[in-house]
Protein backbone atom coordinates (compact mmCIF):
# COMPACT_ATOMS: atom_id res chain seq x y z
CA UNK A 1 0.00 0.00 0.00
CA UNK A 2 1.46 3.41 -0.97
CA UNK A 3 2.05 5.63 2.03
CA UNK A 4 -0.73 8.58 2.78
CA UNK A 5 -0.02 11.36 1.22
CA UNK A 6 -0.64 14.42 3.69
CA UNK A 7 -2.42 17.53 2.94
CA UNK A 8 -2.17 20.28 5.53
CA UNK A 9 -5.41 22.15 6.03
CA UNK A 10 -5.22 25.97 6.33
CA UNK A 11 -9.16 27.11 6.84
CA UNK A 12 -11.44 29.74 8.59
CA UNK A 13 -15.20 27.81 9.16
CA UNK A 14 -15.19 24.22 7.81
CA UNK A 15 -16.09 23.05 11.02
CA UNK A 16 -19.06 25.43 11.84
CA UNK A 17 -20.32 24.88 8.51
CA UNK A 18 -20.32 21.31 8.63
CA UNK A 19 -17.78 20.34 5.66
CA UNK A 20 -15.12 19.09 7.83
CA UNK A 21 -16.18 16.22 7.30
CA UNK A 22 -16.77 16.54 2.98
CA UNK A 23 -13.23 17.58 3.05
CA UNK A 24 -12.18 13.81 5.13
CA UNK A 25 -14.50 12.10 2.64
CA UNK A 26 -12.73 13.80 -0.13
CA UNK A 27 -9.31 13.08 0.86
CA UNK A 28 -9.69 9.46 1.90
CA UNK A 29 -11.56 8.91 -1.63
CA UNK A 30 -7.64 9.38 -2.63
CA UNK A 31 -5.76 7.91 -0.24
CA UNK A 32 -4.86 10.57 1.65
CA UNK A 33 -4.84 12.24 4.76
CA UNK A 34 -6.19 16.26 5.61
CA UNK A 35 -4.06 17.19 8.64
CA UNK A 36 -4.15 20.75 10.99
CA UNK A 37 -0.91 21.92 11.38
CA UNK A 38 0.14 21.82 14.85
CA UNK A 39 1.97 24.72 16.21
CA UNK A 40 2.51 26.93 19.71
CA UNK A 41 0.44 29.81 20.72
CA UNK A 42 3.87 31.86 20.59
CA UNK A 43 3.89 31.19 16.48
CA UNK A 44 0.51 32.34 16.28
CA UNK A 45 1.34 35.63 17.73
CA UNK A 46 4.27 35.81 16.14
CA UNK A 47 3.17 34.18 12.51
CA UNK A 48 0.93 36.72 11.82
CA UNK A 49 2.57 40.17 12.90
CA UNK A 50 5.49 38.67 10.55
CA UNK A 51 3.39 38.21 7.79
CA UNK A 52 2.22 41.62 7.94
CA UNK A 53 -1.66 41.41 7.18
CA UNK A 54 -3.28 42.29 10.45
CA UNK A 55 -7.07 40.50 9.80
CA UNK A 56 -9.66 40.80 12.91
CA UNK A 57 -10.02 36.86 12.97
CA UNK A 58 -8.15 34.95 15.25
CA UNK A 59 -8.93 31.44 12.95
CA UNK A 60 -7.42 33.32 10.06
CA UNK A 61 -4.77 34.33 12.18
CA UNK A 62 -4.18 31.12 12.84
CA UNK A 63 -4.75 30.35 9.38
CA UNK A 64 -1.67 32.18 8.06
CA UNK A 65 0.78 30.73 11.28
CA UNK A 66 0.39 27.52 10.16
CA UNK A 67 1.41 28.62 6.61
CA UNK A 68 4.46 30.32 7.22
CA UNK A 69 5.45 26.99 9.47
CA UNK A 70 4.76 24.98 6.49
CA UNK A 71 7.18 27.54 4.26
CA UNK A 72 9.70 27.58 7.06
CA UNK A 73 9.72 23.76 7.31
CA UNK A 74 8.48 23.78 11.07
CA UNK A 75 6.01 21.12 9.88
CA UNK A 76 5.94 18.44 7.11
CA UNK A 77 3.37 17.86 4.64
CA UNK A 78 2.86 16.63 1.25
CA UNK A 79 0.51 19.26 -0.31
CA UNK A 80 -1.50 22.17 1.26
CA UNK A 81 -5.70 22.96 1.15
CA UNK A 82 -6.63 26.14 1.66
CA UNK A 83 -10.17 26.67 2.47
CA UNK A 84 -12.56 29.04 4.26
CA UNK A 85 -16.69 30.38 3.73
CA UNK A 86 -17.88 31.69 0.62
CA UNK A 87 -19.14 34.83 0.27
CA UNK A 88 -16.22 36.40 3.63
CA UNK A 89 -14.00 39.36 2.30
CA UNK A 90 -11.42 39.50 4.93
CA UNK A 91 -10.74 34.88 3.62
CA UNK A 92 -10.78 36.00 0.64
CA UNK A 93 -7.73 38.21 0.57
CA UNK A 94 -6.16 35.73 3.39
CA UNK A 95 -6.53 32.75 1.03
CA UNK A 96 -5.45 34.57 -1.76
CA UNK A 97 -2.36 36.11 -0.10
CA UNK A 98 -1.46 32.51 1.39
CA UNK A 99 -1.84 30.59 -1.76
CA UNK A 100 0.94 33.28 -3.53
CA UNK A 101 2.87 32.99 -0.40
CA UNK A 102 3.08 29.24 -0.53
CA UNK A 103 3.59 29.35 -4.25
CA UNK A 104 6.14 31.50 -4.29
CA UNK A 105 8.53 30.48 -1.16
CA UNK A 106 7.80 26.56 -1.18
CA UNK A 107 7.80 23.38 -3.72
CA UNK A 108 4.09 22.29 -2.41
CA UNK A 109 1.24 21.92 -4.27
CA UNK A 110 -1.35 24.18 -3.05
CA UNK A 111 -5.20 24.63 -4.09
CA UNK A 112 -7.61 27.18 -2.29
CA UNK A 113 -11.36 26.50 -2.38
CA UNK A 114 -14.33 28.76 -0.95
CA UNK A 115 -17.20 26.46 0.48
CA UNK A 116 -20.81 26.76 1.02
CA UNK A 117 -22.42 24.49 3.79
CA UNK A 118 -23.74 22.25 0.26
CA UNK A 119 -20.28 21.56 -0.45
CA UNK A 120 -19.75 17.89 -0.36
CA UNK A 121 -16.98 15.14 -0.74
CA UNK A 122 -17.55 14.75 -4.66
CA UNK A 123 -17.29 18.65 -5.40
CA UNK A 124 -13.61 18.26 -3.49
CA UNK A 125 -12.70 15.17 -5.26
CA UNK A 126 -10.85 16.31 -8.50
CA UNK A 127 -8.95 19.32 -6.50
CA UNK A 128 -7.77 16.44 -3.58
CA UNK A 129 -6.92 14.13 -6.43
CA UNK A 130 -5.06 16.60 -7.88
CA UNK A 131 -3.01 17.65 -4.81
CA UNK A 132 -2.21 13.79 -4.39
CA UNK A 133 -0.87 12.95 -8.04
CA UNK A 134 1.18 15.87 -7.73
CA UNK A 135 3.00 15.02 -5.01
CA UNK A 136 2.80 11.19 -5.57
CA UNK A 137 3.47 11.02 -9.31
CA UNK A 138 6.04 13.77 -10.12
CA UNK A 139 7.64 10.93 -12.13
CA UNK A 140 4.63 10.39 -14.43
CA UNK A 141 3.90 13.87 -14.47
CA UNK A 142 7.54 14.14 -15.92
CA UNK A 143 6.72 12.41 -18.96
CA UNK A 144 7.41 14.38 -21.93
CA UNK A 145 7.28 12.26 -25.02
CA UNK A 146 4.26 9.31 -25.91
CA UNK A 147 5.15 6.10 -26.77
CA UNK A 148 3.98 2.79 -28.02
CA UNK A 149 -0.31 3.15 -29.25
CA UNK A 150 -1.82 4.57 -26.21
CA UNK A 151 -5.82 5.95 -25.93
CA UNK A 152 -7.16 8.76 -24.11
CA UNK A 153 -10.66 9.31 -23.42
CA UNK A 154 -12.08 12.32 -22.15
CA UNK A 155 -15.66 12.21 -20.40
CA UNK A 156 -16.78 15.63 -20.26
CA UNK A 157 -19.85 17.13 -18.61
CA UNK A 158 -20.67 18.60 -22.77
CA UNK A 159 -18.89 16.61 -25.14
CA UNK A 160 -16.92 12.47 -25.23
CA UNK A 161 -13.40 13.32 -26.60
CA UNK A 162 -11.05 10.02 -27.74
CA UNK A 163 -7.45 10.44 -29.49
CA UNK A 164 -5.37 7.74 -30.31
CA UNK A 165 -1.39 8.38 -30.26
CA UNK A 166 1.20 6.26 -32.03
CA UNK A 167 4.74 7.24 -31.09
CA UNK A 168 4.76 10.81 -30.42
CA UNK A 169 1.81 11.35 -32.95
CA UNK A 170 -2.17 11.81 -32.90
CA UNK A 171 -3.65 9.48 -35.40
CA UNK A 172 -7.11 9.52 -35.11
CA UNK A 173 -9.32 11.89 -32.81
CA UNK A 174 -13.19 10.98 -31.43
CA UNK A 175 -15.03 13.53 -30.64
CA UNK A 176 -19.42 13.14 -29.91
CA UNK A 177 -22.13 15.42 -27.20
CA UNK A 178 -21.96 13.35 -24.04
CA UNK A 179 -25.42 11.48 -23.46
CA UNK A 180 -25.19 8.15 -21.58
CA UNK A 181 -21.13 8.14 -20.36
CA UNK A 182 -20.20 5.08 -21.69
CA UNK A 183 -22.40 4.88 -24.93
CA UNK A 184 -20.95 8.25 -26.01
CA UNK A 185 -17.30 6.90 -25.18
CA UNK A 186 -17.99 3.75 -27.32
CA UNK A 187 -18.14 6.08 -29.66
CA UNK A 188 -15.46 8.35 -29.76
CA UNK A 189 -13.39 5.04 -29.08
CA UNK A 190 -14.49 3.86 -32.50
CA UNK A 191 -14.22 6.78 -34.49
CA UNK A 192 -10.70 7.21 -33.22
CA UNK A 193 -9.67 3.66 -34.15
CA UNK A 194 -11.11 4.11 -37.12
CA UNK A 195 -9.31 7.12 -38.26
CA UNK A 196 -5.93 5.57 -37.25
CA UNK A 197 -7.34 2.04 -38.40
CA UNK A 198 -6.06 0.59 -35.64
CA UNK A 199 -8.50 -2.09 -33.52
CA UNK A 200 -8.77 -2.08 -29.77
CA UNK A 201 -6.15 -4.81 -29.06
CA UNK A 202 -3.63 -3.28 -30.86
CA UNK A 203 -4.07 -0.55 -27.71
CA UNK A 204 -1.21 -0.84 -25.53
CA UNK A 205 -2.48 1.62 -22.62
CA UNK A 206 -5.64 3.14 -21.77
CA UNK A 207 -5.77 6.78 -19.76
CA UNK A 208 -9.16 8.05 -19.00
CA UNK A 209 -10.27 11.56 -17.61
CA UNK A 210 -13.06 13.86 -17.38
CA UNK A 211 -16.00 13.68 -15.00
CA UNK A 212 -16.62 10.35 -16.24
CA UNK A 213 -13.37 8.62 -16.04
CA UNK A 214 -13.88 6.47 -13.49
CA UNK A 215 -16.85 4.60 -14.92
CA UNK A 216 -14.94 4.54 -18.45
CA UNK A 217 -12.05 3.42 -16.84
CA UNK A 218 -13.46 0.17 -15.34
CA UNK A 219 -15.34 -0.36 -18.47
CA UNK A 220 -12.22 -0.14 -20.90
CA UNK A 221 -9.67 -1.57 -18.15
CA UNK A 222 -7.49 2.05 -18.36
CA UNK A 223 -4.23 1.90 -16.84
CA UNK A 224 -4.82 5.44 -15.43
CA UNK A 225 -7.61 6.97 -14.62
CA UNK A 226 -6.87 10.76 -13.66
CA UNK A 227 -8.95 14.22 -13.11
CA UNK A 228 -8.31 16.46 -15.59
CA UNK A 229 -6.47 19.39 -13.39
CA UNK A 230 -3.26 17.61 -14.25
CA UNK A 231 -4.19 15.64 -17.13
CA UNK A 232 -4.56 18.77 -19.05
CA UNK A 233 -2.09 20.71 -17.65
CA UNK A 234 0.34 18.23 -19.28
CA UNK A 235 -1.20 17.80 -22.68
CA UNK A 236 -1.66 22.01 -22.82
CA UNK A 237 2.30 21.87 -23.01
CA UNK A 238 2.93 19.25 -24.80
CA UNK A 239 0.53 20.23 -27.27
CA UNK A 240 1.98 24.28 -27.18
CA UNK A 241 5.64 22.69 -26.96
CA UNK A 242 6.04 24.46 -23.74
CA UNK A 243 7.17 21.83 -21.51
CA UNK A 244 9.57 23.64 -19.72
CA UNK A 245 9.45 26.98 -17.69
CA UNK A 246 5.91 28.05 -16.49
CA UNK A 247 2.88 28.58 -18.27
CA UNK A 248 -0.78 29.58 -17.14
CA UNK A 249 -3.91 26.96 -18.56
CA UNK A 250 -6.79 28.00 -19.28
CA UNK A 251 -10.04 25.80 -19.60
CA UNK A 252 -13.15 26.94 -19.90
CA UNK A 253 -15.16 24.11 -20.11
CA UNK A 254 -19.07 22.64 -20.22
CA UNK A 255 -19.75 23.19 -16.57
CA UNK A 256 -16.94 24.55 -14.88
CA UNK A 257 -13.48 26.17 -15.47
CA UNK A 258 -10.25 25.35 -14.76
CA UNK A 259 -6.70 28.06 -14.37
CA UNK A 260 -3.66 26.46 -13.52
CA UNK A 261 -0.13 27.49 -13.02
CA UNK A 262 2.21 25.04 -14.35
CA UNK A 263 5.86 24.91 -14.14
CA UNK A 264 7.66 22.46 -16.21
CA UNK A 265 4.38 20.60 -16.38
CA UNK A 266 3.12 20.11 -13.33
CA UNK A 267 0.36 22.30 -11.85
CA UNK A 268 1.59 24.55 -8.64
CA UNK A 269 -1.59 26.55 -8.00
CA UNK A 270 -5.39 26.08 -9.46
CA UNK A 271 -8.55 27.06 -9.22
CA UNK A 272 -11.62 25.44 -10.89
CA UNK A 273 -15.75 26.07 -10.92
CA UNK A 274 -16.61 28.92 -11.20
CA UNK A 275 -20.06 30.72 -9.90
CA UNK A 276 -22.39 29.91 -12.39
CA UNK A 277 -22.54 28.47 -15.50
CA UNK A 278 -22.90 31.88 -16.77
CA UNK A 279 -19.24 32.08 -17.15
CA UNK A 280 -18.80 28.84 -19.20
CA UNK A 281 -19.03 26.92 -22.44
CA UNK A 282 -22.67 26.27 -21.76
CA UNK A 283 -23.62 29.62 -21.70
CA UNK A 284 -21.95 30.11 -24.91
CA UNK A 285 -23.57 27.01 -26.13
CA UNK A 286 -26.44 28.65 -25.70
CA UNK A 287 -26.15 32.06 -27.34
CA UNK A 288 -25.18 30.33 -30.38
CA UNK A 289 -28.72 28.72 -30.07
CA UNK A 290 -30.25 31.84 -29.55
CA UNK A 291 -28.80 33.25 -32.36
CA UNK A 292 -29.57 30.61 -34.84
CA UNK A 293 -26.11 29.19 -35.26
CA UNK A 294 -24.08 25.98 -34.39
CA UNK A 295 -21.66 26.53 -31.67
CA UNK A 296 -18.48 26.21 -34.30
CA UNK A 297 -20.32 29.37 -36.23
CA UNK A 298 -20.03 31.58 -33.04
CA UNK A 299 -16.58 32.33 -32.81
CA UNK A 300 -16.15 33.91 -36.23
CA UNK A 301 -19.57 35.88 -35.82
CA UNK A 302 -18.37 36.95 -32.33
CA UNK A 303 -14.96 38.46 -34.37
CA UNK A 304 -16.97 40.17 -36.57
CA UNK A 305 -19.15 42.13 -33.45
CA UNK A 306 -17.97 44.71 -31.21
CA UNK A 307 -18.54 43.50 -27.45
CA UNK A 308 -18.51 46.55 -26.03
CA UNK A 309 -21.51 48.09 -27.65
CA UNK A 310 -23.94 45.38 -25.53
CA UNK A 311 -24.01 45.05 -22.05
CA UNK A 312 -24.24 41.73 -21.18
CA UNK A 313 -24.09 40.25 -17.12
CA UNK A 314 -23.22 36.27 -17.26
CA UNK A 315 -22.35 36.12 -13.50
CA UNK A 316 -25.49 33.95 -13.41
CA UNK A 317 -26.79 32.18 -16.78
CA UNK A 318 -30.05 33.51 -16.00
CA UNK A 319 -29.09 36.88 -15.79
CA UNK A 320 -26.66 36.12 -19.00
CA UNK A 321 -29.99 34.98 -20.79
CA UNK A 322 -32.05 38.11 -19.47
CA UNK A 323 -29.07 40.57 -20.85
CA UNK A 324 -28.96 38.35 -24.18
CA UNK A 325 -32.92 38.47 -24.44
CA UNK A 326 -32.77 41.94 -23.75
CA UNK A 327 -30.11 42.87 -26.34
CA UNK A 328 -31.57 41.17 -29.26
CA UNK A 329 -34.88 42.63 -28.28
CA UNK A 330 -33.41 46.21 -28.20
CA UNK A 331 -32.03 45.30 -32.06
CA UNK A 332 -28.85 44.51 -30.94
CA UNK A 333 -26.89 42.91 -34.20
CA UNK A 334 -26.15 39.48 -33.72
CA UNK A 335 -22.85 39.81 -34.16
CA UNK A 336 -22.33 42.19 -31.55
CA UNK A 337 -24.22 39.60 -28.56
CA UNK A 338 -22.06 36.97 -30.40
CA UNK A 339 -19.22 39.17 -29.44
CA UNK A 340 -20.49 40.40 -26.04
CA UNK A 341 -21.79 37.18 -24.69
CA UNK A 342 -17.73 35.77 -25.23
CA UNK A 343 -16.58 38.84 -23.14
CA UNK A 344 -18.61 38.18 -20.35
CA UNK A 345 -17.18 34.92 -20.29
CA UNK A 346 -13.58 36.20 -20.29
CA UNK A 347 -14.84 38.80 -18.08
CA UNK A 348 -15.77 36.39 -15.48
CA UNK A 349 -13.26 33.99 -15.66
CA UNK A 350 -10.72 36.34 -15.16
CA UNK A 351 -12.64 37.65 -12.48
CA UNK A 352 -13.45 35.14 -10.37
CA UNK A 353 -11.00 32.48 -11.10
CA UNK A 354 -7.47 34.15 -12.46
CA UNK A 355 -6.99 36.06 -9.33
CA UNK A 356 -6.56 33.21 -7.52
CA UNK A 357 -3.48 32.08 -9.77
CA UNK A 358 -0.52 33.90 -11.13
CA UNK A 359 -0.61 34.24 -14.80
CA UNK A 360 2.41 33.51 -16.18
CA UNK A 361 2.98 33.82 -19.69
CA UNK A 362 2.53 32.08 -22.25
CA UNK A 363 -1.05 31.32 -21.33
CA UNK A 364 -2.09 28.10 -23.29
CA UNK A 365 -6.09 28.27 -23.90
CA UNK A 366 -7.61 24.31 -24.11
CA UNK A 367 -10.88 22.88 -24.84
CA UNK A 368 -13.70 22.74 -26.99
CA UNK A 369 -13.81 26.96 -26.16
CA UNK A 370 -10.59 27.38 -26.96
CA UNK A 371 -12.03 27.09 -30.57
CA UNK A 372 -14.56 30.09 -30.07
CA UNK A 373 -11.99 32.77 -31.58
CA UNK A 374 -14.40 36.06 -29.92
CA UNK A 375 -13.59 34.37 -26.58
CA UNK A 376 -9.59 33.46 -27.05
CA UNK A 377 -9.53 37.21 -28.52
CA UNK A 378 -11.75 38.40 -25.13
CA UNK A 379 -9.28 36.92 -23.28
CA UNK A 380 -6.10 37.94 -24.55
CA UNK A 381 -7.46 41.92 -24.57
CA UNK A 382 -8.12 40.97 -20.69
CA UNK A 383 -5.07 39.60 -20.14
CA UNK A 384 -3.28 41.66 -22.28
CA UNK A 385 -1.16 39.34 -23.67
CA UNK A 386 -1.12 37.05 -26.67
CA UNK A 387 -2.93 33.40 -26.01
CA UNK A 388 -1.61 30.41 -27.43
CA UNK A 389 -4.41 27.59 -29.01
CA UNK A 390 -2.31 24.71 -29.48
CA UNK A 391 -3.18 22.34 -32.31
CA UNK A 392 -5.65 19.82 -31.51
CA UNK A 393 -6.55 22.19 -28.43
CA UNK A 394 -9.92 20.72 -28.17
CA UNK A 395 -8.78 17.10 -27.51
CA UNK A 396 -6.58 18.03 -24.42
CA UNK A 397 -8.21 15.70 -21.98
CA UNK A 398 -7.43 12.77 -24.43
CA UNK A 399 -3.73 14.08 -25.12
CA UNK A 400 -3.14 14.36 -22.11
CA UNK A 401 -3.78 10.96 -21.09
CA UNK A 402 -2.89 9.34 -23.87
CA UNK A 403 0.32 10.74 -23.38
CA UNK A 404 0.20 10.19 -19.76
CA UNK A 405 -0.93 6.38 -20.01
CA UNK A 406 2.17 5.46 -22.03
CA UNK A 407 4.31 5.44 -18.57
CA UNK A 408 2.17 2.19 -18.32
CA UNK A 409 3.26 0.54 -21.13
CA UNK A 410 6.76 -0.45 -19.66
CA UNK A 411 5.13 -0.59 -15.84
CA UNK A 412 6.68 3.27 -14.91
CA UNK B 1 -27.80 32.88 40.11
CA UNK B 2 -27.43 34.51 36.68
CA UNK B 3 -27.18 32.57 33.64
CA UNK B 4 -24.21 35.24 32.22
CA UNK B 5 -22.69 35.12 28.47
CA UNK B 6 -19.02 35.14 28.48
CA UNK B 7 -17.10 36.47 25.65
CA UNK B 8 -14.14 35.24 24.53
CA UNK B 9 -16.81 32.12 24.87
CA UNK B 10 -14.23 30.05 24.94
CA UNK B 11 -12.66 31.23 27.42
CA UNK B 12 -12.00 28.77 30.83
CA UNK B 13 -11.08 31.67 33.23
CA UNK B 14 -13.93 33.95 32.59
CA UNK B 15 -15.96 30.74 32.51
CA UNK B 16 -14.55 29.60 36.15
CA UNK B 17 -14.92 33.19 37.66
CA UNK B 18 -18.72 33.65 36.81
CA UNK B 19 -19.21 29.81 38.47
CA UNK B 20 -17.03 31.31 41.55
CA UNK B 21 -19.16 34.17 41.49
CA UNK B 22 -22.75 31.65 42.40
CA UNK B 23 -23.88 32.26 38.49
CA UNK B 24 -24.22 29.95 35.25
CA UNK B 25 -21.70 30.77 32.83
CA UNK B 26 -23.12 30.32 29.06
CA UNK B 27 -20.16 29.66 26.57
CA UNK B 28 -18.65 27.85 24.03
CA UNK B 29 -18.42 24.31 25.98
CA UNK B 30 -22.44 24.15 26.86
CA UNK B 31 -23.25 25.15 22.98
CA UNK B 32 -20.73 22.06 21.80
CA UNK B 33 -21.27 19.85 24.57
CA UNK B 34 -24.85 18.90 23.02
CA UNK B 35 -23.46 18.41 19.82
CA UNK B 36 -21.01 15.95 21.09
CA UNK B 37 -23.13 14.58 23.42
CA UNK B 38 -25.69 14.08 20.04
CA UNK B 39 -25.35 9.99 19.16
CA UNK B 40 -25.48 9.64 15.44
CA UNK B 41 -24.11 13.01 14.24
CA UNK B 42 -20.68 12.20 11.70
CA UNK B 43 -19.58 15.51 10.96
CA UNK B 44 -16.03 16.12 13.23
CA UNK B 45 -14.73 17.75 15.04
CA UNK B 46 -17.55 19.76 16.24
CA UNK B 47 -20.21 17.51 15.05
CA UNK B 48 -21.76 20.34 13.26
CA UNK B 49 -23.93 19.06 10.25
CA UNK B 50 -25.16 21.59 6.71
CA UNK B 51 -28.39 21.25 9.23
CA UNK B 52 -26.65 24.05 11.58
CA UNK B 53 -26.01 27.12 9.20
CA UNK B 54 -29.77 26.58 8.40
CA UNK B 55 -30.31 27.25 12.30
CA UNK B 56 -27.53 30.03 12.15
CA UNK B 57 -30.44 31.81 9.35
CA UNK B 58 -32.25 33.20 12.57
CA UNK B 59 -29.27 35.19 13.68
CA UNK B 60 -27.89 35.67 10.42
CA UNK B 61 -29.35 36.58 6.44
CA UNK B 62 -28.59 34.10 3.69
CA UNK B 63 -26.00 36.23 2.26
CA UNK B 64 -23.71 35.56 5.84
CA UNK B 65 -20.83 32.91 5.31
CA UNK B 66 -22.03 29.47 6.21
CA UNK B 67 -19.47 29.60 8.59
CA UNK B 68 -21.07 32.65 10.65
CA UNK B 69 -24.01 30.92 10.49
CA UNK B 70 -23.05 27.59 11.76
CA UNK B 71 -21.09 29.51 14.20
CA UNK B 72 -24.52 31.46 15.69
CA UNK B 73 -25.57 28.07 15.40
CA UNK B 74 -23.95 27.52 18.31
CA UNK B 75 -23.98 31.03 19.69
CA UNK B 76 -27.75 32.10 19.23
CA UNK B 77 -29.77 30.23 21.69
CA UNK B 78 -26.98 31.00 24.19
CA UNK B 79 -27.53 34.50 23.58
CA UNK B 80 -31.13 34.41 23.66
CA UNK B 81 -30.98 32.53 27.00
CA UNK B 82 -28.67 34.88 28.48
CA UNK B 83 -29.82 37.11 31.25
CA UNK B 84 -26.36 39.03 31.58
CA UNK B 85 -23.38 39.46 29.57
CA UNK B 86 -19.46 40.12 30.32
CA UNK B 87 -17.54 41.02 27.16
CA UNK B 88 -13.38 41.43 27.30
CA UNK B 89 -12.35 43.35 24.38
CA UNK B 90 -9.15 42.62 22.40
CA UNK B 91 -8.64 39.36 24.65
CA UNK B 92 -5.10 37.30 23.82
CA UNK B 93 -5.16 34.65 22.39
CA UNK B 94 -4.27 32.16 25.36
CA UNK B 95 -7.22 34.06 27.29
CA UNK B 96 -10.02 32.81 24.64
CA UNK B 97 -9.94 32.75 21.15
CA UNK B 98 -13.30 33.27 18.85
CA UNK B 99 -12.52 32.26 15.54
CA UNK B 100 -14.49 34.48 13.23
CA UNK B 101 -14.44 38.29 13.84
CA UNK B 102 -17.79 38.77 11.86
CA UNK B 103 -19.50 36.15 14.27
CA UNK B 104 -17.71 37.79 16.91
CA UNK B 105 -18.97 41.40 16.28
CA UNK B 106 -22.59 40.10 15.79
CA UNK B 107 -22.64 38.23 19.20
CA UNK B 108 -22.03 41.62 20.72
CA UNK B 109 -24.39 43.03 18.59
CA UNK B 110 -27.00 40.84 19.66
CA UNK B 111 -26.02 40.62 23.42
CA UNK B 112 -26.45 44.67 23.47
CA UNK B 113 -29.73 44.88 21.69
CA UNK B 114 -30.30 42.50 24.93
CA UNK B 115 -31.07 45.18 27.24
CA UNK B 116 -29.75 42.69 29.79
CA UNK B 117 -26.57 44.03 32.06
CA UNK B 118 -23.34 43.82 29.99
CA UNK B 119 -20.26 44.43 31.61
CA UNK B 120 -17.17 45.81 28.62
CA UNK B 121 -13.83 45.85 29.91
CA UNK B 122 -10.51 45.69 28.73
CA UNK B 123 -8.29 42.81 28.30
CA UNK B 124 -5.37 43.61 31.30
CA UNK B 125 -1.99 44.16 30.04
CA UNK B 126 -0.14 44.75 33.06
CA UNK B 127 -0.34 43.13 36.92
CA UNK B 128 -2.09 46.26 37.81
CA UNK B 129 -4.69 46.21 35.19
CA UNK B 130 -5.03 42.87 36.24
CA UNK B 131 -6.17 43.77 39.81
CA UNK B 132 -8.79 45.47 38.12
CA UNK B 133 -9.68 43.58 35.54
CA UNK B 134 -10.74 40.68 38.57
CA UNK B 135 -12.33 43.43 40.35
CA UNK B 136 -14.45 44.78 37.79
CA UNK B 137 -15.51 41.56 37.29
CA UNK B 138 -16.20 40.66 40.47
CA UNK B 139 -18.13 44.23 40.94
CA UNK B 140 -20.79 43.19 38.10
CA UNK B 141 -20.98 39.60 38.71
CA UNK B 142 -21.69 40.50 42.86
CA UNK B 143 -24.06 43.52 41.57
CA UNK B 144 -26.44 41.05 39.28
CA UNK B 145 -26.72 39.02 42.13
CA UNK B 146 -27.95 41.89 44.44
CA UNK B 147 -30.21 42.37 41.39
CA UNK B 148 -31.35 39.48 41.71
CA UNK B 149 -32.11 39.47 45.64
CA UNK B 150 -34.21 42.92 44.87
Amino acid sequence: MTEKVRIAQLSCGPEYSGVQKEIYDAASMVDAEVFFPDIALSDVQQGFSEFGLDVRSPDLKLAIARAKALVEGRIDADAVFIATCFRCAEAAIVRNELRRYIHENSALPVVSYSFTERTTSGTLLTRMEALTTIARRRALLAREVQEGITLGIDSGSSTTKAVVMKDNEIVGTGWLPTTEVLKSADGVVDLALQEAGLRLDDIEAIGTTGYGRYLIGKKFNAQLIQEELTVNSKGAVYLADRQHGPATVIDIGGMDNKAISVQDGIPGTFTMGGICAGASGRFLEMTAKRLGVDITELGPLAMKGMGNTVPMNSYCIVFGTQSLVNALAEGSAREDVAAAACHSVAEQVFEQQLQEVDIKEPVIMVGGTSLIQGLVRAMGELLQTEIVVPPHSQYIGSVGSALLASGYIRGE
Amino acid sequence: MVKVFIYPATSLILSDMVARFGHEPLGSAIGIRERIQTPGFESPPLQITPEEPKKGLKWAAVEVPSGVRGRMAVYGPLIEEAEAAIIIKDPDYAFGCMGCARTNELIQFHLRNKGIPVLDVAYPTSDEEGVGFVAAVKEFLTGLKMEESA
